[in-house]
């Protein structure tokens, strides 16, 4: 049954819900996924990301809807039948194990002979550098060790469905960076698909070949990394890309995606990939605090006082409170003195500009 | 120089609570008095009592109970009913467990199964001999169904004593593992299904290894208050049959004879065959995984 199961080329989610209770967590996830496509998972925390990865490992029932293989519908089928690998949030390392017995638990599982199975543990200790503690209890390794376990647990069965539940979260930066290198390459080694939860946009811009940002249990945007960070879909999504800076205005010109906003008499030019706003409506503009800089003094920026400001290296970001008593983000090259006026402005083309107003 | 005394006080003081030596230990003071008291003291001075036998040499009361079969018996019969009931009682509520352990409305259940603790053995006795007696519903029912023609003897042997000890055992047994059961991260199960486990596999490869420990422990405890069986094994059983228990020996030496001191030594001896079983199932228990059954630190 699980062999027939490796070779699919679609996975299909069919209008997939979860209820607890009558909380509405999970509403009509509707997806399509090629074999070979890495699926990153974004949204904030709470909105239903690993209760969607449960769903599809069957380890929760759904309430609604279907999963599908190709033309085979696997939401009846039990976790064990659908040998999917998951990586749990929380680990689930098995603790009387050592590390290298909880590794090849699903070797084990599935008949592999010891012969077979011992060098392909070998193989994924290495994967995620783990050689040395192989002959620990999962309660004998820091947070991050108990990590890697649960990823190497996961892959070593190489499974035709990889679910990651957060696996780097633990992890410090540089770890983090290699590890995820090395989850794509293990992706790229089984050909399989990947979906992978995150609430970190670099993670699932550097990772995914299409990022699904779910808020609130429901799908708000679908979309390759690129698309997503140029052109995410609502305000929403923008905000969980990277677009700190929401301005409110009102639209007094718009040729074309080019739309001017006025806020509290200032002028600010944007773009619009949505609907057009329309002259004399309300319109929210969307900016990235990098994209965000100071214009200097007498220049034609929004007027704003500084409130804070910090050194990242490279550059220094600030907080600032423009019109309307509006908290803004900014870049800038030097060092701002607390209480100082500034006017800050962005090119047009980093500008987005949305239909509404801001809540 | 007044600094360097400082610092040697400071140092003691940090050795000590180094060692879990601190303030807080004071509060086991009262533990510790009541135990020497009630436990510790009469511990002694029973085992002192037994080595001062009415007649003979030191050793003359545990000569005696090795030697009179009408004594030693009573060690083997008491293990016959003890330990197949402990066993029995873990081995059903093991299954119970796992089944209570997924419900919604456990409270209900856990009340309901506690009663019979609170009840106490002699009331459940004398439910028994009323509801299982010859003239009881059991038998009353049976008939009237036709499925026996005389009524069943459960009464006044070793199943009289069996069943009482099942049904006053059981509750304990089973709130105890259920104890065990919960306390086990259903993150593991979930994680043993994901690599391919299928229901018999986790139960064996996951749930068993962790439960073990517990077990062990709800063994031992279980098997202590069996093994000291009395009120049942008079009303119940045939106490000078198939269910003379060593506690009845103990009772009639020290209540009928007079002799405290043989008395003593019969405790003694009950004491010592508990404690070997009791060891001897915990050094066995130190085989397993005894940490904290969760899946990690997340
Ligand atoms: N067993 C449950 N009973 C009731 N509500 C639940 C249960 N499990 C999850 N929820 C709720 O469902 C929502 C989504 O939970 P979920 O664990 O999927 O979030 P998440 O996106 O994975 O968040 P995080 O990034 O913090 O892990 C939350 O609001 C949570 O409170
Ligand atoms: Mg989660």
């Amino acid at each position: 049954m699980t062999n027939n199961l490796n070779s699919f080329k679609t996975l299909r989610l069919q209008g997939v819900g979860r209820n607890f209770g009558a909380l509405n967590v999970l509403k009509d996830l509707t997806l399509e996924v090629r074999r070979g496509e890495f699926i990153a998972l974004l949204g904030p925390s709470g909105c239903g990301k690993s209760t969607a990865l449960n769903c599809i490992a069957g380890l929760l029932p759904t309430t609604r809807g279907s999963i599908w293989l190709d033309e085979r519908r696997i939401d009846t089928l039990g976790a064990e039948d659908r040998g999917f690998g998951m990586v749990f949030q929380n680990y689930a390392l098995f603790p009387h194990m050592t590390v290298r017995q909880n590794i090849g638990f699903g070797l084990k599982m599935r008949g592999v002979a010891k012969a077979e199975a011992e060098p392909r543990i070998d193989k994924a200790l290495a994967t995620v550098r783990l050689e040395s503690q192989a002959a620990k209890l999962p309660g004998q390794l820091s947070g991050g060790q108990q990590q890697r376990v649960a990823i190497a647990r996961a892959i070593v069965v190489e499974p035709p469905l990889v679910l990651m539940d957060e696996p780097l979260s633990n992890l410090d930066a540089k770890l983090r960076l290699e590890m995820r290198q090395e989850i794509r390459r293990i992706h790229a080694g089984l050909g399989s698909v990947t979906l992978y939860v995150t609430h970190d946009q670099d993670e699932a811009l550097s990772l995914a070949d299409r990022i699904v940002v779910l808020r609130d249990g429901e799908i708000r945007q679908v979309g390759t990394p690129e698309d997503l960070y140029a052109r995410p879909a609502t305000l929403d999504v923008a905000d969980f890309m990277g677009f700190r800076n929401r301005i409110a205005g009102v639209v007094t010109a718009q040729s074309g995606a080019t739309v001017t906003l006025d806020v509290g008499g200032v002028a600010l030019t944007g773009m619009t990939h949505g609907a057009v706003v329309g002259v004399g409506g309300n319109a929210v503009a969307a900016i990235r605090p990098d994209d965000m800089v100071a214009v200097g003094d007498g220049g034609d920026g929004l007027p704003a006082i500084v409130e804070a400001i910090e050194y990242r290296g490279r550059d220094y970001f600030g907080q600032a409170r423009g019109p309307g008593d509006s908290e803004l983000f900014f870049r800038s090259g030097v060092k701002l003195g607390i209480g100082a006026p500034v006017r800050l402005g962005a090119e047009p083309g980093k500008v987005l500009v949305f239909t509404g107003s801001s809540t | 120089m007044s600094i360097a005394v400082d610092d040697e006080h400071i140092s003691t003081r940090m050795r000590l609570r180094a060692r879990g030596w601190d303030g807080v230990t004071l509060l086991i003071l009262p533990a510790v008095a009541l135990m020497l008291g009630l436990f510790i003291y009469p511990f002694l001075y029973g085992f002192w009592l037994s080595f001062q036998p009415k007649a003979g040499s030191l050793f003359a009361n545990y000569a005696r109970f090795f030697a009179d079969p009408y004594l030693y018996e009573t060690v083997a019969k008491t293990l016959w009913i003890a330990v197949p009931v402990t066993l029995l009682n873990l081995l059903a509520a093991i299954p119970v467990a796992f089944r209570v352990r997924l419900m919604q409305r456990q409270r209900w259940l856990t009340t309901l199964l506690v009663l019979p603790i609170t009840l106490g053995t002699v009331l459940v006795a004398e439910g028994l001999l009323n509801y299982l007696g010859p003239q009881g519903w059991l038998n009353r029912t049976l008939m009237l169904f036709g499925i026996i023609s005389s009524p069943v003897k459960l009464l006044h042997n070793y199943w009289g004593v069996f069943l009482s000890l099942v049904i006053t055992g059981f509750p304990f047994t089973f709130l105890l593992t259920l104890s065990y059961v919960t306390g086990i991260d259903p993150a593991l199960e979930q994680a043993a299904a994901t690599l391919g486990a299928k229901a018999a596999s986790r139960f064996r490869h996951i749930f068993l290894p962790l439960l073990v420990p517990g077990l062990a422990i709800t063994f031992c405890l279980s098997f202590v208050q069996a093994f000291s069986v009395f009120p049942s094994a008079v009303l119940l059983g045939a106490p000078a049959g198939p269910t003379r228990v060593i506690s009845i020996a103990a009772y009639q030496a020290a209540f009928e004879e007079y002799d405290y001191s043989l008395a003593s030594a019969i405790a003694m001896i009950m004491g010592f065959i508990q404690l070997a079983i009791v060891g001897g199932v915990l050094a066995l228990r130190g085989l397993f995984y005894r940490g904290p059954a969760g899946g990690g630190k997340g």
